[in-house]
């Protein structure tokens, strides 16, 4: 955590008051603490998320870190949100799963719609993640080549083996933005 | 193919699927029910031992904590089969087993409540091994199993229900045999079908006795009807099923997170939900059986094989609740197999102190086949017998048959897989690729890669019964009654498909109520390969029930018979005026048409599939890779294309392929402890690490479907571990005994490194 941030997380007197963290375009301002509705020290973001915000789109798998189940875009980069503690995330812009269609219109993301039009999924679990991390590839490489697709996915578990399907959504979706 | 359906084979999105990719589809945990709190479980250290004392008031004082449970405090409840184990016992058989339960305000709340409790063990000695365990004096873990051998038989089959393969005569088989092999193999890895979705269960008690269960279960409808057993049929059970995260079988068997959660409800009052970890999931929950066999076979020079006689051990962990079903399915299925007259295959479930076994795709027929097609490798090694040959010959053909599962002697009256497995072999290159047993198709440097071939089938497909409503209402549109879940096959679009077919409406007129077991009328569930043929028969037979009873309805305002109308979008006219229709909204707007369907159980028809595997080993490291998957059967009508291949990548995954390669529970065989309970630890294939797979799938059409179609989704996972196993040993030129061919089994094989064998699997 940067001086500043650790700052603004703990109020004078060096005791928790809160986190500001923006999720989908929404800004939210969060008490520190151990009352209902407040975030925890020890919430990782994933639980501010589903339980805090009600914003289940994100799923929790592991709760380990291992299966990128609950991956989130902060500052456009892929995380973890099972292993990122909330209080971390003061001023950070997070985007989740139910923030990618288009603002304006409501519209799905490409994205979306390339997994829709590929069936690229199966029990739909890992899915959040999966195209989560897709976009923060596509973000950074709007080009890649498949290869690169299975490098950025290399974090997300699939056990129905939607994998195949996937692979080919992220290349046409990447296409279409070339 | 092309065809002349309007629905059924085209390409459309799964009704679930904006939801699915938006974040808006509501699993069993992203629901929340008012008045909610949070369950936990305390679990045991110990694999072995008898609760001398609980001591739980610390926990029950802390604040936020509504309930501390043990065996002392609930009722009798039990399940398995025989129904033996309880919900809290005061023994403890695993590490893992439930010494109590705690329900409070919050997760964090409950979690800490159990590090209040402190318990009293006397702990036993454990066995975790299955020979140790059949052993005289050997630890026992239930008075009513003496031996710790699991009472056979699933009495749900009927009275004469599939314990063992003995028909014919055995010895008389040998004595024709031109060749006799001996041997013994083991698939004893018990991989974690491992769906994404942890287990889990939301309960609401309202006294005195009724029950709501939100359950994750490919099988919603069956929670209902298990519980009420479980709970001594004085609880009237609603179970509501909604997205399933995943299962491949093993959520059938959630019975005691159910009971969990129930009993906490009960206990409070109030809604309780709890759901496993990650951790739980994969060391309390469900895992494969072991098997392991020795066995005799007997072979012709012509790849006949005239008997086969061994004895089958499977390793259930500390109870078994469906052990007996996949036994009973799995020896159904070997003779589908393998078609010969002289058997004496005697299965016996064991009890060890590890976790339980239960169900997962492949149900039974995949651990017998691991097992038992090297033992005829065996022989086909001897007599130079190609065994994609031998495995297209000995798999069944119109006229031959089976004894299922209900121990009844069915006829065969599918179609001929033989094309299907031709098409396999031309499209992998089979015939060139093969150089014999024990000889890899081609070495470079310390590369070499060898071929391996196995086939599944399952009578299955027309198992048990379903039932379906469909609703026609005035304005045009259907709506489907059935209580089945969206487990991720795409099965609850794929009956909207068929109703829309036999209705010829669009696709979005037709809907799905809810998996609620209060509102729709019996169904099994999509377990096994069920789906297509029965669950889709039931909602086929509703569908056209409707319709009949629509046109029963409109034939005097047409003017026609009944018999010689038709509908197209929701307008009615008789063919043999047109030009004369009505709309559906004519039978009246203040009233709706109820079709009924059912299914009865039909076991003369079966399933095929056969998967060509090609690996690369490198010799110096050991490592396998596969560099080639073909995947051929005959779907009789494809009904969901991208689904289709979905189910059938999906070999990979869930237990299956990768059962062989490197998947695999690593239990402390000295502490019962599993030491890779975490997603780190427990191996599975990534994005990097995906092999080409290709599908070759005909479709001869199956009379008795009204679109010609069965389901080929479940077996995937089957055929790939023995072809595995096989495409390595041939590959380096020895046989490999166990699963997975880890790089340590390999080289261990070729003599570069020491040591024996961790388990059964010996020559």
């Amino acid at each position: 955590m940067t001086a500043d941030r650790v700052k603004r997380v703990r109020g004078k007197g060096g005791g928790m008051a809160g986190v500001q963290i923006t999720v989908n375009g929404r800004i939210y301002r969060l008490e520190v603490g151990s009352a209902f509705g407040e975030v925890d020290p020890a919430h990782t973001l994933a639980h501010t998320l589903r339980e805090t915000l009600g914003l289940t789109g994100t799923k929790v798998s592991c709760d380990h870190g291992a299966c990128g189940c609950c991956t989130v875009l902060m500052d456009d980069k892929p995380v973890l949100s099972c292993m990122t503690l909330t209080v971390e995330c003061d001023g950070k812009q997070i985007t989740t799963i139910e923030g990618l269609r288009d603002e304006e219109t409501g519209g799905l993301d490409p994205l979306q719609q390339a997994f829709i039009d590929h069936s690229a999924f199966q029990c739909g679990f890992c899915t959040p993640g999966i195209i989560m991390s897709a976009k923060a590839l596509l973000n950074e490489n709007p080009s890649p080549t498949e290869e690169q697709v299975k490098e950025a996915l290399a974090g997300n578990f699939c056990r129905c083996i939607s994998h195949y399907q996937v692979v080919r959504a992220v290349m046409a979706a990447a296409g279409q933005g070339r | 193919m092309a065809n002349t359906y309007r629905f059924i084979g085209k390409i459309t999105p799964r009704k679930d699927a904006s939801e699915i990719v938006t974040g808006g589809t509501r699993y069993l945990n992203d629901m929340r029910v008012p008045g909610m709190i949070y369950g936990k479980v305390l679990r045991s250290p110990h694999p072995h031992a008898v609760i001398k004392k609980i001591y739980k008031r610390k926990a029950e004082a802390l604040k936020g904590v509504e309930a501390v449970l043990t065996w002392e405090d609930v009722p009798d409840w039990k399940g398995g089969t025989p129904r033996y184990t309880r919900v809290l016992d005061k023994k403890v058989r695993y590490v893992g087993d439930a010494v109590a339960l705690v329900a409070a305000a919050t997760e964090e709340i409950a979690r800490e409540a159990l590090h209040l409790i402190r318990v009293e063990y006397e702990v036993l000695p454990a066995v975790f091994e299955m020979e140790e365990a059949l052993k005289p004096g050997a630890p026992g873990l239930y008075d009513e199993f003496p031996g710790n051998v699991v009472t056979p038989g699933m009495p749900f089959f009927g009275p004469k229900n599939l314990k063992e393969v003995v028909t014919g005569d055995v010895e008389q088989g040998f004595s024709e045999a031109d060749v006799v092999t001996e041997g013994t193999f083991g698939y004893e890895n018990i991989p974690n079908p491992l769906p994404p979705e942890p287990p889990g269960a939301i309960a609401l008690w309202e006294e005195p006795n009724k029950l709501t269960i939100w359950v994750s279960n490919q099988a919603s409808y069956m929670d209902s009807v298990v519980l009420s057993h479980i709970m001594g049929k004085k609880v009237a059970v609603r179970s509501i099923g909604g997205p399933c995260g995943g299962s491949f079988g093993s959520k059938f068997m959630s019975w005691q997170v159910q009971c969990y959660a129930t009993l906490l409800s009960r206990a409070t009052g109030k809604p309780v939900k709890l759901i496993f970890t990650k951790e739980e999931h994969l060391a309390a929950f469900v895992m494969r059986p072991a098997s392991r066999m020795r066995a005799r076979v007997g072979m012709k020079k012509d790849g006949t094989v005239t008997a086969v006689e061994g004895t089958w051990l499977i390793d259930t962990g500390y109870y078994s609740m469906t052990t007996q079903s996949q036994v009973a399915v799995g020896c159904g299925e070997i003779q589908i197999m393998l078609q010969c007259p002289n058997w004496d295959l005697r299965p016996v479930i064991v009890c060890t102190n590890r976790n339980a076994s239960g169900i997962v795709r492949g149900f039974g027929g995949q651990e017998l086949k691991c097992i038992l097609i090297p033992l005829l490798s065996l022989a086909m090694e001897k007599l130079n017998i190609d065994p994609f040959e031998f495995l297209k010959k000995s798999f069944v053909k119109p006229g031959g048959g089976y004894f299922w599962r209900d121990g009844i002697w069915y006829t065969y009256r599918g179609v001929d897989y033989g094309p299907a497995m031709d098409r396999g072999a031309e499209h992998f290159g089979w015939k060139e690729k093969w150089k014999g047993w024990l000889t890899p198709t081609a070495v470079n440097g310390a590369k070499q890669r060898g071929i391996g071939v196995g086939v599944h089938g399952n009578a299955d497909i027309g198992e048990d019964a379903s039932e379906a409503y469909v609703r026609l209402s005035p304005d045009g549109t259907a709506m489907l009654f059935s209580c089945v879940t969206e487990h991720g096959t795409g099965q609850r679009t794929n009956y909207a498909k068929m109703v829309a077919e036999v209705l010829q409406i669009p696709l979005e007129n037709v809907s799905i109520t809810p998996s609620d077991s209060l509102t729709n009328p019996y169904e099994f569930g999509p377990a096994g390969s069920r789906g297509t043929y029965a669950i889709g028969s039931a909602v086929i037979r509703a569908a056209e029930d409707a319709r009949q009873k629509l046109f029963e309805i409109l034939a005097p305002v047409l003017d026609a018979d009944a018999g010689d109308l038709e509908t197209v979008d929701g307008m009615v006219f008789s063919r043999q005026r047109p030009e004369k229709k009505v709309p559906w909204k004519a039978m009246s707007i203040d009233r709706t048409i109820t079709g009924l369907g059912r299914f009865e159980p039909d076991y003369t028809l079966t399933n095929c599939m056969m998967t060509f595997i090609e690996v690369e080993v490198d010799t110096e490291t050991g490592t396998v890779t596969l560099v080639k998957i073909v995947n051929a059967t005959d779907a009789g009508t494809i009904i969901d294309p991208q689904g289709l291949e979905g189910q059938l990548n999906g070999c990979l995954g869930s237990a299956g392929i990768d059962s062989a390669l490197f998947e695999e529970t690593i239990l402390d065989r000295s502490t019962g402890h599993i030491l890779n309970a975490n997603m780190i630890d427990y191996k599975w294939r990534t994005f990097p690490q995906l092999p080409p797979i290709e599908n070759v799938v005909l479709e001869t059409p199956f009379p008795s479907h009204r679109f010609g179609a069965v389901g080929v989704g479940e077996v995937a996972t089957s055929p790939g571990p023995s072809a595995v196993l096989m495409a390595v040993s041939n590959a380096i030129g020895t046989r490999l005994y166990e699963y997975p061919v880890t790089p340590e089994r390999v080289l261990r094989a070729l003599g570069k490194v020491k040591g024996g064998s961790r388990r059964g699997g010996k020559p």
